[in-house]
């Protein structure tokens, strides 16, 4: 069992990343983010990454921080709030390079990925601007007597996977307990390591066999990390933290309050990230 | 629909249904949303906003039955009349798969839109480098070639009807046409509901038309708020007003909350 047991700290994980990695992160929007990951990436110096995303302030974070040299995304958004201010401000400043992909592109450029295959062949992305606005796309023509030109969805091969579970046993099993997957144990698939956080490690799963997502072979390390996910949602745990959120979007949009925002919130581990939301959620409520 | 001076007349609120007063411009647009979906038989019927998601609730109560509705998150409703009964599940993944299978039509926002109904929500200005940072292109790709697509415009403007969207998203007719193949297959726009008027694509060579105004919109309105030659028939029917039992199920049970009124002014 000891020789099984993956856990690791936010420090040991960070460490491992290193600039100009892939790096995709589960999640969608502003839902079941392994923010935690992505706050202990803040505090190295790792840079110049590819993010694969179904993005949310996983990449506004990153964004903000100048970590991103390349986002590949179909949508960058804080579901609540539609637009996410840093992605914005990122993409108007020119400060990464976007490939946009559509949704169900995405979903087979990592099944891809996941099944050792160069692309897979899709509908979605033809006729549109996605090949216009890149160069690396190409199309496919069915070899059947449909003779279909179809767009070859390119398999979208990670070097680390970030992905944020209910639960988790020491092994590197997952467990999703929300209303939606996503794409994360793709994600840890398509990956040649994936770490995996989670608001509770478990010795033993309860609770329906389908919501075993995540299996241990496709991951490296367990970091348990409660309200990792803050502040997007985690359900069944926790709902979205909005107000917090809009304190975010406030302070995003403004260079002095976002500063304050930083030496508040980003300076500290994650422990004293934890406590500064405690504070800050308990000053909003006694003003309310 | 009716025709001008038919019917309950332009703008003129008859205070029918419920008897609680005015028909508001929300409520004439949710009933044109919901009619996109008359016909459509057992598909999925996919919204974004407030105003389609009643409409599609409305017609699955109403003209629709066999339509199928998401809770917004990953649950197939049982009813909309009670929207904690779940009769499926349907997460990211299977409702890609349901559009791709085609079983389905939803009525998605635009930032941007042509008159061959490209639409756009990635970005404006040079996409290179946006003026402006939107959402990005999302499912609107595929959706556009793999299944009935509508739109809905809460706000019917110059700036949202333009010559020319600056990146297309979602797949209009001439674009369609153009790729042919497997883009065209499958591809098929329906109508763009907006605060004004209902607009369709049913022309010779499927530039958008003005297919009805709203009561107590005139046509001169819309073109103004059009930034290109809209396609407009001699005669122009004005949209239907909702009926009392719509009114009583839209009132009474399905928003109770009048959210519909916070989406359209008027």
């Amino acid at each position: 069992m000891t020789d099984l047991d993956k856990r690791l700290s936010l420090a040991e994980f960070a460490a491992r990343i290193e600039s100009g990695m892939t790096v995709g992160i589960g999640g969608w929007g502003a839902r079941r983010k392994p923010m935690a990951l992505v706050r202990a990436l803040l505090r190295t110096d790792v840079t110049d990454l590819t993010v694969v995303s179904c993005g949310g302030p996983d990449v506004g974070l990153l964004a903000a921080a100048g970590r991103i040299r390349k986002l590949v995304a179909p949508f960058v958004t804080l579901d609540s709030v539609p637009l996410e201010p840093h992605f914005r401000a990122a993409r108007e400043a020119g400060a990464l390079q976007f490939e946009e992909w559509d949704e169900s592109m995405f979903l087979w450029g990592l099944t891809a990925a996941a099944h050792r295959l160069p692309f897979m062949p899709v509908r979605g992305g033809l006729g549109s601007d996605i090949p216009r606005r890149n160069p690396r796309l190409r199309t496919v023509t069915s070899p059947y007597e449909d003779g279909e030109e179809l767009l070859a969805a390119p398999a979208l091969t990670l070097d680390v996977a970030l992905v944020h579970m209910n639960r988790a046993d020491v092994r590197g099993n997952g467990q999703s307990l929300g209303p939606d997957p996503y794409f994360d144990d793709l994600f840890t698939e398509a990956a040649e390591r994936a770490y995996l956080s989670c608001e509770q490690v478990v010795e033993r799963f309860t609770g329906p066999p389908q919501s075993l997502l995540v299996q241990r072979q496709n991951v490296t390390g367990v970091l348990h990390t409660p309200r990792g996910a803050h502040f997007t949602s985690c359900a069944p745990d926790y709902a979205r933290d909005e107000a917090f959120q809009r304190a975010y979007v406030r302070a995003a949009g403004e260079p002095d309050a976002w500063r304050e925002f930083e030496a508040r919130f980003l300076t500290g581990d994650e422990a004293a990230y934890q406590r500064a939301v405690e504070a800050h959620c308990a000053r909003e409520g006694a003003a309310r | 629909m009716t025709t001008p001076g038919t019917g309950s007349g332009a703008g003129a609120g008859t205070g029918i249904g419920d008897g609680t007063g005015t028909v508001t411009r929300a409520e004439v647009c949710v009933v044109a949303c919901a009619e996109a979906w008359r016909g459509d038989g057992e598909v999925l019927a996919a919204t974004a906003g407030t105003v389609p998601m009643l409409g599609a609730r409305l017609a699955r109560l109403t003209f629709s039955p066999r339509l199928l509705l998401t809770d917004g998150e990953a649950m197939l409703l049982s009813t909309p009349e009670d929207p904690a009964s779940a009769e499926g599940w349907l997460p990211y993944r299977k409702h890609l798969s349901v559009a791709a299978r085609g079983k389905r039509h939803m009525m998605m926002g635009a930032s941007q839109l042509d008159r061959y109904g490209n639409q756009n929500i990635s970005c404006i200005g040079d996409w290179a480098r946006p003026v402006r940072q939107l959402l990005g292109a999302r499912g609107a790709p595929s959706n556009t070639v793999n299944h009935p697509v509508s739109y809905w415009v809460p706000r019917h403007s110059p700036r949202v009807f333009v010559p020319r969207v600056d990146m297309v998203s979602g797949v209009g007719h001439d674009r369609a046409a153009e790729a042919g193949g497997a883009a065209a297959r499958f591809h098929g726009l329906r109508r763009v509901v907006t605060d004004l008027a209902v607009l369709d694509f049913a022309t010779p060579d499927h530039r958008m038309r003005l297919a009805s105004v709203h009561p107590g919109v005139t046509v001169a309105q819309v073109r103004e708020q059009t930034g290109f030659e809209l396609v407009v028939p001699d005669q122009v029917p004005v949209t239907r007003e909702p009926t009392p039992e719509e009114l009583r199920l839209l009132r009474g049970v399905l928003d109770r909350q009048g959210t519909r009124d916070r989406e359209v002014r008027g």
